[in-house]
């Protein structure tokens, strides 16, 4: 097992101020909310300062009426001679008011920053998502898809700890704290400074804590990742690992694993355990303190009970924000890490985009002229070298050759997913490079060696999220690939729920279903990559009834698997190792008895069988 | 009504001494914490009347006595109680891991590994919940309130009553809502997976997206299930941020009765002030066990339920077992391979049919066949992968399934189809075969398989890691690899399922070469689709759609001009369009 740590799990410094302004930023549309919930949040912080000096007033005033010094003379005043008036005005007229006022602030400043933390996060989804609409092609190639699925969900939830629960309520904490601390030097500074010595320890306790519970929390997520991928793995792997009996000598692994987990956990445990006693116990001390230093003042006339009541239970409100503070830490540290991952695909430039003056050709209709392409997708590798050829209008262009010939690629050129290195690419005269994206894609329907589905319906399959093609369309262009009647056989018809990995349409149909979607499209030049998994002979002939119909007065690039239509190519070209080799019709290529020849013998004779219907070449 | 906690007592029980000493620490905690409130009532009253400072000191030492042992008892409990659970957590992993390791191949067909794994991740921690703090803090919360309660009651029983008055209000919102937060988390947890899914099929479709210009709809439409998801999330937030300050107002009205009443109480002089702070103390300690006790009932509700998803994996027997294995089975295999009138289906499907062969121990057997035609299924039925109808197949004369598993199979070196390589070092996954093999027996498997060189010519030789965090092996040096961490184990019979599709035939001719020397007196199948990998063997059948249509030695094969010779004369054509420049 590796000890390095993924990608996902390192852990940076929690503070960067670069990284910082940067995510402020997105705070920015929200900033009256924001604004809002630092106001409600300052005058929660204040109030929490009110319910122990209500409780000692109500002592001095009115319980132990022998000492009122301390009392201010506005709410000497205000409060009644009457100890059962007073005591109810305190409540009702004081202390019900601040509990009702605390719970409004603070449900109202929980409320706006947890919905502008969900606005942010909104935001930034958005922006990851509609960036990675406008990436290159070779960015996908280099980055997995669940990374940068991760990127647009799990990184991005991460920040909301510190939006929803960090950036605000670090301000919360500290007002709380700073007004406690105010109104007990207020009310008596020297049994005060007294009492804040616990401090000092608090923070000490806390910190160590906190070390000890981010250290174990630590090697607890790496603990449980590695049980994770060794599970994963091994379950993956199971019949190797029976097949080599490795049954004990894995369970022992396992434990190994297991048991780093539960030592992880136990070191947590025993953190808790020493940290909770040792605040309880900070806590008492506190009170061991106001009630002997106080105890000596109160004998000494010089503090009253209320007061020395009212502090034991200020002393109990330090530890919460003191804790939370340090909980922000965590959070701020994990929100660096995820921003600069999502940054840096934000970073990521457009390679391909649209030209500055992009050309407006007034009707096109091809011809497509590839003219001397070299590419490579890596820097040696060449895949195509000096490729040159034309498709005019109304052709049927077949491209044929062995795996890895280079065939994709062509179009993978043609769509500008990846940009030729060499030579250029004319459309209609025009270099492809100068038209904008959605203008040169526009003229194309592609379909794809694997047939891809949307989860969605058929209907959504077939139209995609293109306006302006009518229920009528999406039912003409299933009629048209002899699908109709299958669909209407379904359940729901042309609602019928369908998704990639499902299993409601086989791959014969999948491969229906796309043809019908490029027949929808109605475009000018189809681009076919035909898939090369066998299905069964109904099948195939459906398929290549429904090809036959795509290709009806269609200018076509077809990546050619299949015999018939090979055979009805206006042209074919022969691509071996990323050159074009031969050129010409079916009986002129076989005739030449080269590479088509020996393609013609191993990929095609068998369709012959298959398809007793067409007639055999040659003869 | 059954226990539905039973099938978790085995586990309990095993710790059944620290449970005893836990909750001993338990009960201890809450009784001496319990007297804190009531030495500062003491001082209190003590100073109303007037006291002395000895008398002070004495109360602020006893204070800290208790503080102390109530210290000491609180870690034994948390230490103890929420250790035993993740003592608990770790059996149950173990036991979980075991008992799939006896599963079939079968299984695993039927059972998605995403599934099991949610299963041994979350509702493992739900199960856990219920042993660690479930258990916990319903005690905690029973000895706490029980205790804490007769306290006040005794100190004043009208204020008590009416000050608690409000709290069971607690515990009913926090059961209430916590049941409603748990709902809206799974409902955000769903909508999450969908965007999710929506993303990942995006990325994966990129290519369709892009030719059909679909970016501005497929932004359009994240833009929706982003605003979804959002709305669920806005759902979840006014409950969270109603429910906190809720519970903290129903506790100050507790509070603001006791302002009052004991104010009332004080005056009338039916308590002292030392009471009335007492009070207020007793009060603050009963707000966790309080809220406590709705979480805790949610905890133990939904651990129920994840016990009964994980209990459906211990209750699968696994099919492949040693039951017929007599009392003293063979102990060493030979060699000799029989399938007699071997038929077989899966799960309806029928995939082989009435096979007879006889692979005499010492020779190399060889089966070719289309994909589909049964061959792979052919070789998995011999270290029974998949079970055979008794007596179809036998070794050495014997029905495998008399032969003790761990007996066939540590005879058996097998090279599946799909390399399975573990992410660990190259050195590692060789030894695999034989655990605790001596690196030069590793290094002579290696040059048996011709990986050697390679291995060699990397930055960290043997010790260079394979899989997503280490190197990239090409798929022949994969099987490479896996066809040494077979050749290790010196089995009495080889299989090579497809094992050299993707080595050049160069290199398919020393391994070839070197097997043959290695295997002699051995018995090795070779399956393949390819003739260059088979043409040398003893004999060859052609599978063909389940039945064997040809058998024979390769020139034996090519007379018959059938299925096996069209397959040859395919290579040649496709070995010379290779040599194409």
């Amino acid at each position: 097992m590796a000890d390095s740590l993924h990608e996902e799990e390192v852990l940076g410094k929690a503070y960067d101020a670069h990284l910082m302004r940067r995510l402020l930023a997105y705070l920015r549309p929200y900033r009256q909310v924001v604004f809002f919930a630092l106001i409600a949040i300052f005058l929660y912080g204040l109030l929490q300062a009110v319910p122990p000096y209500l409780m000692g007033l109500e002592i001095d005033r009115y319980l132990d009426p022998t000492k009122r010094h301390q009392i201010p003379q506005g709410l000497l005043h205000f409060l009644s001679a009457n100890p059962r008036t007073g005591i109810l005005q305190i409540a009702f007229a004081i202390f019900l008011p601040t509990v009702l006022l605390t719970f409004i602030l603070q449900f109202a400043q929980t409320f706006a920053m947890q919905l502008v933390g969900q606005k942010v996060m909104y935001d930034l989804r958005k922006q990851v998502f509609e960036h990675l609409q406008r990436l290159q092609m070779s960015y996908f190639d280099r980055n997995p898809v669940g990374r940068l699925v991760t990127r647009v969900t799990t990184d991005i939830d991460v920040l909301n700890d510190m939006f929803a629960s960090g950036v605000v309520a670090v301000f919360g904490d500290f007002f709380t704290l700073v007004s406690i601390m105010v109104v007990m030097l207020k009310l008596d500074w020297r049994l005060a400074l007294l009492t804040f010595a616990v401090l000092p320890l608090i923070i000490l306790a806390t910190a160590l804590f906190r070390k000890a519970v981010r250290e174990s929390y630590r090697r607890i997520r790496l603990a449980i990742a590695r049980i994770n991928s060794y599970l994963q793995e091994h379950i993956t792997g199971m019949s190797v690992l029976q097949l080599f009996n490795r049954e004990e000598r894995s369970y022992e692994e396992f434990q190994k694993i297991n048991g780093a987990y539960l030592k992880a956990y136990k070191d947590s445990i025993l953190a808790y355990g020493l940290f909770y006693p040792t605040v309880e116990f900070l806590g008492v001390l506190a009170i061991v303190i106001i009630l002997y230093k106080g105890g000596d003042m109160i004998m000494g006339g010089t503090l009253t009970v209320g007061t020395a009541i009212a502090f034991i239970q200020y002393s109990q409100r330090f530890f919460r924000p003191i804790q939370d503070l340090s909980d922000k830490y965590n959070i701020l540290q994990s929100a660096m890490a995820s921003s600069e991952r999502i940054f840096k695909v934000l970073d990521t430039p457009v390679l391909i985009s649209d030209p500055a003056r992009p050309q407006k050709p007034a009707a096109p209709r091809g011809p497509v002229e590839f003219r001397n392409v070299g590419f490579a997708y890596r820097d040696n590798h060449r895949v195509l070298e000096n490729v040159s050829f034309t498709i005019e209008p109304g052709e049927t262009v077949a491209v044929v050759g062995h795996t890895g010939a280079g065939k994709t690629t062509l179009t993978n050129l043609l769509l500008r997913f990846y940009d030729v290195q060499e030579g250029s690419i004319l459309f209609d005269g025009v270099d492809i490079r100068e038209l904008s994206l959605h203008e040169l894609r526009s003229n194309f329907g592609i379909v794809l060696q694997d047939p891809f589905l949307f989860s969605g319906t058929i209907t959504s399959n077939i139209r995609l999220g293109t306006e302006g093609i009518s229920d009528e369309q999406v039912r003409d262009a299933a009629r048209r690939v002899n699908m109709l009647d299958f669909i209407e056989s379904l359940p729901g018809g042309f609602e019928e729920p369908v998704r990639e990995r499902g299993a409601t349409l086989s791959s014969g149909q999948k491969q229906l279903l796309s043809f019908a979607r490029a027949l929808a499209h109605d475009p000018k030049i189809l681009i076919l990559d035909e898939a090369t998994s066998s299905v069964d002979p109904e099948t195939e002939h459906m398929i290549r009834e429904g090809l036959k119909r795509l290709l009806e007065n269609r200018t076509s690039l077809v990546i050619a698997h299949r015999l018939s239509t090979i055979q009805n190519a206006s042209k074919i070209i022969v691509m071996h190792k990323g050159r074009v080799r031969e050129v010409g019709t079916h009986q002129e290529l076989l005739r030449l008895k080269g590479i088509y020849f020996k393609l013609y013998q191993l990929q095609y004779k068998d369709q012959e069988l298959l398809a007793p219907a067409e007639p055999a070449p040659g003869s | 009504m059954r226990n539905p906690l039973r099938p978790l007592f085995p586990y309990l029980a095993k710790y059944k001494k620290g449970y005893v000493v836990g909750f001993a620490a338990l009960i201890i905690t809450q009784l001496v914490g319990v007297t804190i409130p009531l030495v500062i009532k003491e001082a209190f009253d003590a100073l109303t009347r007037g006291v002395t400072s000895q008398r002070l000191a004495f109360l602020a030492l006893l204070l800290l006595g208790i503080a102390l042992t109530k210290a000491f008892f609180q870690f034994w409990m948390r230490w103890i109680l929420i250790g035993i659970s993740r003592d608990v957590e770790y059996d149950l992993r173990n036991d979980l891991f075991k008992h799939l390791m006896r599963q079939d191949t079968r299984y695993y067909n039927e059972h998605r590994t995403g599934d099991l794994m949610a299963k041994l991740t979350n509702d493992l921690t739900a199960v856990r919940n219920i042993v660690g703090p479930g258990i916990m803090y319903s005690a905690n919360t029973v000895v706490t309130g029980i205790v804490t309660i007769a306290l006040m009651a005794h100190l004043d029983l009208h204020l008590t009553l009416l000050a608690l008055a409000p709290l069971p209000l607690a515990s009913i919102a926090v059961k209430f809502f916590g049941q409603r937060i748990h709902e809206s988390f799974e409902k955000i947890q769903a909508m999450y997976s969908e965007l999710t899914e929506k993303v990942r099929e995006n990325l994966a479709g990129v290519r369709l997206v892009r030719s059909f210009r679909q970016e501005d709809p497929e932004m359009r439409q994240f833009d929706r299930m982003n605003q979804i998801y959002v709305e669920k999330n806005k759902r979840l937030i006014w409950i969270t941020s109603f429910l906190w300050p809720a519970l903290a107002l129903l506790f100050a009205i507790s509070f603001l009765l006791i302002l009052v009443v004991g104010g009332e109480h004080v005056l009338s002089g039916k308590i002292t002030i030392g009471t009335f702070a007492a009070l207020n103390i007793y009060l603050m300690n009963l707000i966790w066990p309080i809220v406590a006790l709705g979480w805790v009932t949610n905890i133990i509700q939904r651990g129920l339920a994840s016990m009964g998803r994980l209990w459906t994996i211990f209750a699968v027997q696994p099919a492949i077992n040693d039951r017929l294995a007599p009392e003293h089975p063979i102990q060493e295999l030979n060699g000799e391979i029989e399938f007699r009138n071997l038929t077989f289906a899966y799960n309806g499907f029928p995939i082989l049919k009435d096979i007879n062969l006889h692979i005499p121990a010492g020779k190399t057997f060889a089966i070719v066949g289309a994909t589909g035609s049964g061959k792979t299924t052919l070789a998995a039925l011999v270290p029974r992968l998949f079970d055979a109808p008794e007596g179809a197949v036998l070794v050495d004369g014997v029905p495998v399934r008399h032969v003790p598993l761990r007996t066939l199979r540590s005879n058996i070196g097998f090279v599946p189809q799909e390399t399975f390589l573990f992410s660990d070092s190259i050195r590692e996954n060789i030894r695999f075969g034989v655990p605790g093999s001596s690196d030069s027996e590793v290094e002579h498997a290696a040059e048996v398989s011709n990986i050697l060189p390679e291995i060699l010519s990397f930055p960290k030789g043997f010790e260079s890691m394979v899989g997503e965090r280490g190197l990239t092996l090409s798929g022949g040096q994969k099987q490479r690899v896996a066809i040494s961490r077979a050749i290790i184990r010196n089995p009495r019979i080889l299989i090579l399922d497809d094992a050299l599709s993707s080595v050049d035939t160069y290199t398919e001719e020393k391994i070839l070469r070197h097997l043959t020397e290695v295997m002699a007196g051995r018995t090795t199948i070779l399956i393949s689709h390819r003739v260059s990998t088979i043409r040398n063997a003893d004999e060859i059948v052609v599978l063909h759609g389940g039945t064997i249509v040809e058998r024979g030695s390769h020139e034996e094969l090519l007379a018959m001009d059938g299925h096996y010779a069209e397959l040859y004369n395919k290579q040649l054509i496709e070995e010379s369009l290779e040599k194409e420049i």
